[in-house]
């Protein structure tokens, strides 16, 4: 499989205290396990099983994914911010890999 | 008396009868917009040839689910526009023994591809038969970057048409009927939508012309219009192409099914473009 590609959208800008909306998307195949390939083998499970969003070292958002999840999977939620910093975003792999983005946020 | 009461019982009765067992969801009534782009998605339908079954051509956008139509109007949202990245990609890429890239040629992809995805399929002098983008490609390819062609379906293929077509996001897709011998190909494409094909004994039309707007299992049938394609399917989790697209829907009448970029499909492809002619380029669209 092609290594995944992230997308991330968070505003450059906030006022201090603000909600801000963050988006995410990451490619990925989010194999079940459940399909079989043309001889009749299981197709190993392989998707991302957790994704975490953190705020300058400090966890603000987690979840755990499940074989359920479709293909390509996109987050939107929110998250207060007190100051300038650091969001990095981090998709972690059934087979090991980690993949992570940062962005920054200027808040006045 | 008592019988005069009786009769409008029975007139009131039938007129319920006709109207119930009619399961119509109208498309809905929205406008969309992609990153400010407006997008066209209901026309006038085209009147030159005559002919065309429909007064208002509409995207199929409009008959999809409200999670499905936002998606499709958040372009970071969209998954196609993954595959539209990574098209932009294999555009500034060079391949083959030229050692050129599409942008080698062509810099300012922008500028140079806005309205080529609308005005697909065209006449292509040399073979004597119309071209879409996917073979447009492929001769490219072949011609002047010395590159095999892609084979069909190919992921480069179906992302390279997606990026192309994209840089005619909102522009209304026009066909040129006069070029060449096109037109002989509009009438063999109309011949091949109405022809009944398969155990289901099913036409395109039977879909999408007479029954548009009525809904197959869980699905509401659209028009069946060509200018969101390659188009993000849900099902599938990934762009699926115009002729993958024509080849499933025949499958699913239980037909055999002609192959892709086969002239029969080719024929088909000149005239569905042409029945949506004045609907803006959505690709990638957003479908289920």
């Amino acid at each position: 499989m092609a290594a995944p590609r992230i997308r991330v959208k968070v505003p450059s800008s906030a006022s201090a205290g603000e909600v801000i909306t963050i988006k995410t998307l990451i490619s990925h195949e989010m194999e079940s396990g459940q399909r079989k390939d043309k001889d009749g083998n299981t197709i190993p499970r392989e998707i991302i099983n957790n994704f975490t969003c953190e705020f300058n070292g400090t966890k603000v958002f987690e979840c755990q994914l499940d074989p359920a999840i479709s293909s390509n999977p996109y987050f939107e939620f929110y998250a207060k911010v007190p100051e300038s910093g650091t969001f990095k975003f981090t998709w972690q792999d059934d087979n090991g890999e980690t993949y992570t983005e940062e962005k920054d946020i200027e808040v006045s | 008396m008592k019988k005069t009461a009786i009769l409008l019982t029975g007139v009131v009765t039938l007129t319920t009868l006709a109207l119930a067992p009619r399961v119509l969801a109208d498309p809905v009534d929205e406008a969309l917009t992609i990153d400010g782009q407006e997008i066209i998605t209901t026309a006038p339908a085209p009147t030159e040839p005559e002919g065309h079954p429909f007064d208002e051509v509409r995207s199929g956008w409009l008959y999809r689910e409200p999670d499905t139509r936002s998606m499709e109007a958040d372009s970071f949202e969209n998954p196609g526009m993954l595959a539209v990245e990574r098209g932009e990609e294999i555009w500034n890429t060079a391949e083959g023994e030229a050692g050129q890239s599409c942008a080698s040629c062509h810099e300012d992809a922008s500028e140079f591809l806005k309205g080529v995805g609308a005005s697909y399929p065209k006449w292509d002098e040399a073979s004597g038969k119309p071209i879409n983008i996917e073979l447009f490609i492929n001769k490219h390819r072949e011609e002047k970057m010395g590159a095999e062609a892609y084979k069909f379906d190919e992921d480069a293929q179906k992302d390279l048409t997606a990026f192309i077509k994209n840089q005619s996001l909102g522009i209304p897709v026009e066909i040129d009927l006069s070029e060449g011998d096109m037109m002989s190909w509009w009438e063999e494409g109309k011949e091949r939508y109405y022809l009944r094909t398969g155990q289901l004994n099913l036409s395109c039309a039977t879909c999408h012309e007479q029954n548009n707007g009525r809904y197959i299992r869980a699905d509401h049938l659209s028009q069946g219009n060509t200018n969101g394609f390659p188009t993000y399917r849900l099902k599938q989790g990934a762009l699926v192409s115009l002729h993958n697209r024509f080849r499933g829907c025949i499958r699913d009448t239980r037909a055999e099914f002609p192959d892709a970029f086969s002239d029969e499909l080719m024929a088909l492809e000149v005239y569905t473009a042409w029945r949506g002619g004045g609907l803006s380029v959505e690709t990638p669209a957003v479908r289920q």
